[in-house]
């Protein structure tokens, strides 16, 4: 008797262990991920404030100055170039990149001979180095070997694209060889979207006459919600990292006519020896980013709500 | 089987000790000398490094800007090599003053570095007191080169003596529809330019108190005013095609008889002996006009981070004591277009350029460091900035003369 109750007690035991494991389970799996992210995202966030509120060159240094740096970075004409050039890139990039990453995947969706060789055409830039392709854009640009050069040889002497060693036409150029770089990627997204459209609806709307241009503006495009919002965020981030293209078609020139505030945080924290600068660079990037992405997430937070309560 | 296997490699250890014993001290040199002309020159410190008994491990790594932030990170990291390249500047001055580096006193008094090195270069490798860097070579950034040919086509009979000689002459290539200055428009190349006018036309006392002093009365005065402008003047003789453009493609122009000018360091006379052309005969270089010009000096060191070991110290006092002998010294400059870091040496191998050189460092008082030696990274980052935004864009000079006088003070 006193056996049998004490296998029971035991028993029970055992059930409750198992159970509190399997509650367990998916916190401890989890429990790496959450690690990296406060370690590796929300600790290096903290420490870059940290550092952008010392007086740091080449080594952390463990003062405070308050926000010297900042007071600083806003008063240096190259950082508030930056931030225009910036502004003025991401606009036109996203914008452009859409549009054409949305016309591509149309035209391929009409279901065109050699889909398959064009969609890989379309896509391939992304597929490459833009180092090593920004390279080629530069000289591409450069008026006195590339496209100017071709056409006036063509006989068409007053022909003028100089735009890369234009003061104000210098980012104009970098929008270009960027979107040509990523609207196949838009193009791809898009695309995937578009096959997981029901047949039905197009023949519905055929039934009803409408013209196909009204379909995809109005129907179409309406629900391809959710990946006109997946390319938005990765064009958004590229947007704020670009760098490569920078550094590999113009070095931020003529003068400093294309900066971006990538490269001016890269500058400083290696070549000029400040990292409490570019670290006051940084967490001045990270604030744009999250004042004009929070609206955005909070937005899409309360549609998901809203969907899920109905 | 694991008993053979364990055998072998007891010997292979044994062996790699012994060889490391018996070839003396082991050196691993970081630097990023890697263009053709540069990795022959490093080689010739290799073979005299190996000749002198040691074992040299090279580690070159392109770029300067990511073998220095290298080096850093290695030493920070507590793996450092045993001798790092970096420029004779401020640049390792923080990594001093953070106690990460062992100075070579042992090797600077004993050879009396004192005693032939220029003023300048002492200035930042010796802090209260200590020797914490050996300097390998002396470049001179604002050489003014030109084509004979080009002078020839547009009908400049000489050398021009002064600035306005140097403005005559360009005028003149214009006309002739060639390039006047060959110029790429980066911004490290805008601030060569501008202080080959500020040496030239400034003079010796402007550049100090500008630079060194970082004196605001002097930034703001009229006499710097006037260097701006002549800076901003030669902007009127570049093509359209300098912005972006390489030094090395600049000089091509030289090479091709496209363009007549150019303003480089000594480092360019490796393109022009690349394409077969030789100094007097196809191009002519000048220091700097007038018998006082300022010779600018600037150039590369090794700093040698902190160890204990004294197989490692061995190797770095050893290191600083081969880079810095005479004949190597001038084997090295021959290969890399530099010139000694002493004028106690036998010039008859060197090139026309490189004696004239020699000869203007021979007079102390025309040594002067170029704006890193003064200014540390960041001030000097503000000032190219400000400079090239100048060059590209219609800014006016008091403008630019307030903007320099905030840069520099920070």
């Amino acid at each position: 008797m006193r056996a049998k109750l004490r296998l029971l007690r035991l028993l029970r035991l055992l059930r409750l262990l198992r159970l509190l494991r399997r509650k367990s389970m998916p916190y401890a799996a989890l429990l790496p991920m959450a690690l990296i992210v406060l370690v590796g995202y929300l600790g290096t966030v903290l420490w870059s404030l940290k550092v952008s509120m010392s007086s740091s060159r080449t080594f952390p240094a463990h003062d405070f100055v308050g926000l010297t740096q900042y007071a600083r970075l806003f008063g240096n004409e190259r950082w508030l170039q930056s931030l225009e050039n910036l502004a003025l890139y991401g606009v036109l990039f996203i914008v452009a990149c859409l549009v054409i990453g949305f016309l591509l995947a149309v035209f391929i969706d009409q279901k065109v001979a050699g889909e398959g060789v064009l969609r890989t055409v379309f896509l391939y830039p992304y597929a490459m180095s833009f180092v090593a392709t920004g390279l080629v854009w530069q000289w591409l640009l450069n008026p006195g070997n590339g496209i100017q050069q071709a056409v006036r040889l063509w006989g068409y002497a007053d022909f003028e694209f100089d735009w890369i060693v234009d003061q104000d036409k210098v980012m104009y150029t970098i929008v270009i060889a960027t979107v040509w770089q990523a609207s196949g990627l838009v193009m791809a997204i898009l695309l995937a979207g578009l096959r997981g459209i029901d047949e039905e609806i197009w023949k519905a709307a055929r039934i009803d006459g409408i013209p196909t241009w009204r379909v995809y503006l109005s129907i179409v495009l309406p629900m391809l919600g959710p990946s006109v919002g997946t390319a938005f965020v990765l064009l958004f981030t590229a947007v704020v990292k670009l760098f490569d293209s920078v550094v590999a078609m113009t070095q931020g020139g003529p003068g400093i006519a294309s900066e971006v505030p990538a490269k001016f945080i890269m500058d400083h924290l290696f070549g000029r020896a400040n990292i409490a600068l570019a670290s006051a660079g940084s967490i001045m990037l990270l604030l744009t980013v999250t004042i004009l992405v929070a609206p955005f997430m909070y937005a899409r937070s309360r549609a998901a709500h809203r969907k899920a309560s109905q | 089987m694991f008993k053979a296997r364990r055998i072998i490699l007891a010997a292979l250890v044994s062996c790699h000790g012994l060889a490391a014993y018996a070839a003396g001290p082991r050196a691993e040199v970081m630097h990023w000398w890697t263009s053709g002309g540069e990795s022959a020159a490093v080689k010739k410190f290799a073979d005299a490094y190996k000749a002198a008994g040691g074992v040299w491990v090279d580690t070159a790594i392109a770029g300067s800007e990511q073998a220095r932030s290298v080096a850093i990170n290695r030493i920070v990291g507590g793996n450092p090599p045993t001798a790092a390249q970096f420029n004779t500047t401020k640049q390792f001055l923080d990594i001093i003053e953070q106690g990460l580096l062992n100075n070579v006193d042992a090797v600077a008094l004993k050879e009396g570095w004192d005693k032939f090195l220029p003023e300048t270069i002492l200035n930042v490798i010796r802090i209260k007191g200590h020797y914490y860097a050996a300097p390998v070579n002396i470049h001179m950034p604002t050489w003014i080169w030109y084509s004979k040919a080009a002078f020839k086509k547009a009908g400049i009979a000489g050398e021009p003596k002064s600035m306005d000689e140097l403005f005559a002459a360009l005028d003149k290539l214009k006309a002739a529809g060639l390039i006047s200055l060959a110029h790429g428009g980066q911004s490290w190349q805008e601030n060569i330019v501008f202080t080959a006018v500020l040496a030239n036309q400034g003079g010796k006392d402007l550049y100090l108190k500008i630079l060194r002093d970082r004196d605001p009365a002097a930034i703001n005065s009229e006499a710097f005013k006037k260097v701006l402008l002549s800076f901003k003047r030669l902007q009127s003789y570049v093509d359209a095609g300098s912005p972006g453009r390489n030094w090395n493609d600049a000089t091509a122009l030289l090479i091709t008889g496209k363009a007549g000018v150019q303003i480089m360091g000594d480092w360019a006379k490796g393109e022009f002996s690349q394409a077969n052309q030789a100094p007097g005969k196809d191009y002519g270089c000048i220091a700097g006009f007038g018998a006082n010009s300022p010779y600018i000096i600037q150039g590369d060191a090794f700093v040698f981070p902190k160890t204990t070991n004294t197989e490692a110290i061995k190797a770095q006092l050893l290191l600083a004591s081969v880079v810095t002998q005479p004949a190597i010294q001038v084997e090295f400059s021959n290969k890399k277009g530099s010139i000694p870091i002493r004028t106690d040496v036998d010039s008859s191998k060197m090139d026309l350029c490189a004696q004239e050189g020699l000869r203007i460092m021979k007079d102390k008082s025309r040594q002067i460091g170029n704006g890193e030696t003064f200014l540390n990274p960041d001030q000097n980052g503000s000032l190219a900035d400000i400079l090239t935004a100048y060059w590209n864009r219609n800014i006016p000079v008091e403008k630019v003369q307030k903007d320099i006088a905030a840069a520099l003070r920070n």
